[in-house]
C-alpha cells in the first residue's frame, strides 16, 4: 500500500544525483544521429521518416517566416513525446509531471511568439485582440477579455500538459492498487478492475502522444497568428 | 610459448590478472574528459553491435529500456521500500 499517492511525483535522488537528470538525458540517447551513409539502419530510417512527416504536417499552415521554427518545434515534439512515453514504464520518473519544467517550455516560447508579432507587425498583432464583426458597445469589454485570454495561454499550455500526465499516472496507480487489494477478496471484481487498468494504460499511451502534439500544435498556431 | 611482456596500462580488462587489477585501475583516466570518452566508447560499442545493423529489431532498444527500468528501480528503492504490506503504517 503506498502511503501517499503523490509520492511518485517527488523527484528522487540517489547518492545526491537526482533521477530527473537521467530521465531528461535519456531522449538524447534513444535517437541516434544520422550517419553519412545512403542506407541507414532501421531505427534511423524510421526516425527520419517520422521527423520528415511530422515537420511537413506541422509547417503546412505556416508561412515562410514560420519555417525558421521548424527545428525547434520538431525537436520539442520529439522530446516531449519521448519523455511522456518513457514515463509509462514501471518505476520511471516522468519529468513532464513537474509544472516547473512545463512552464519553462511554455512561457519563453509563447513570449517569443508574442514579441515577434509585436515587433514585425504591431498593428496586426494588436488587431487580434478584437474579433471582426463585434457590436460597438461590446468593444471595451471584449478587448479586456481577449487580453486576458492572451496572457492565460502560457499558463494553459503548461498546466494542460502537467495536469494530463499527472492525472493519468495517478489513475493508473489508484486502479492498480484497487485491483491488487481486491484480488484475494473478490476475484471477479479484481478481473474487471484489471481490464479497466489495461484499457487505461492504452489510454495513457495515447494521451502521452496526444498531449505532446497538442503542445507543439498550439505553439505553432500562436506563431502563425503573429508571424 | 611465452607472450611478450605488455605494459599493464595497455591491457584490456579481460587480460588483466586478478593480482594486477588495482594497479590497472590506477592507470585509467578518471578526469571528466576521460569519463566522457569512456561513455562515448561504451555507447559506440553498444550502438554498433545492436542498433546500427542492417536488420535491427526491437531487441536493441528494448534492452536499453529494460536497463533504464532496472536503474530507476535501484534509484528509487529507498523510497519504494515504504510501500510494503503492513498492519500498522
Amino acid at each position: 500500500m503506498t502511503l501517499n499517492f503523490f509520492d511518485q511525483f517527488m523527484s528522487p535522488t540517489h547518492l545526491g544525483i537526482p533521477l530527473i537528470a537521467l530521465a531528461l538525458s535519456l531522449p538524447w540517447v534513444l535517437f541516434p544521429t544520422p550517419s553519412a551513409r545512403w542506407l541507414n539502419n532501421r531505427l534511423l530510417t524510421l526516425q527520419g521518416w517520422f521527423i520528415n512527416r511530422f515537420t511537413q504536417q506541422l509547417l503546412l499552415p505556416l508561412n515562410v517566416g514560420g519555417h525558421k521554427w521548424a527545428l525547434l518545434f520538431t525537436s520539442l515534439m520529439v522530446f516531449l513525446i519521448t519523455l511522456n512515453l518513457l514515463g509509462l514504464l514501471p518505476y520511471t520518473f516522468t519529468p513532464t509531471t513537474q509544472l516547473s519544467l512545463n512552464m519553462g517550455f511554455a512561457v519563453p516560447l509563447w513570449l517569443a511568439t508574442v514579441i515577434i508579432g509585436m515587433r514585425n507587425q504591431p498593428t496586426a498583432a494588436l488587431g487580434h485582440l478584437l474579433p471582426e464583426g463585434t457590436p460597438v458597445p461590446l468593444i471595451p469589454v471584449l478587448i479586456i477579455i481577449e487580453t486576458i485570454s492572451l496572457f492565460i495561454r502560457p499558463l494553459a499550455l503548461g498546466v494542460r500538459l502537467t495536469a494530463n500526465l499527472t492525472a493519468g499516472h495517478l489513475l493508473i496507480q489508484l486502479i492498480a492498487t484497487a485491483a491488487f487489494v481486491l484480488a484475494p477478496m473478490m476475484p471477479t471484481v479484481a478481473i474487471l478492475t484489471t481490464t479497466v487498468l489495461f484499457l487505461l494504460t492504452l489510454l495513457e499511451v495515447a494521451v502521452a502522444m496526444i498531449q505532446a502534439y497538442v503542445f507543439v500544435l498550439l505553439l505553432s498556431l500562436y506563431l502563425q497568428e503573429n508571424v | 610459448m611465452a607472450d611478450k611482456p605488455v605494459p599493464i596500462a595497455e591491457k584490456r580488462l579481460m587480460d588483466v590478472k586478478l593480482g594486477e587489477l588495482t594497479s590497472w585501475a590506477t592507470t585509467k583516466d578518471f578526469s571528466p574528459n576521460g569519463i566522457i570518452a569512456a561513455i562515448r566508447r561504451g555507447h559506440d560499442r553498444y550502438y554498433n553491435k545492436y542498433i546500427n545493423v542492417k536488420k535491427g529489431g526491437i531487441g536493441g532498444v528494448a534492452m536499453l529500456l529494460t536497463g533504464y527500468v532496472l536503474l530507476s528501480y535501484v534509484w528509487e528503492y529507498d523510497h519504494i521500500k515504504h510501500d510494503r504490506w503492513r498492519k500498522y503504517h
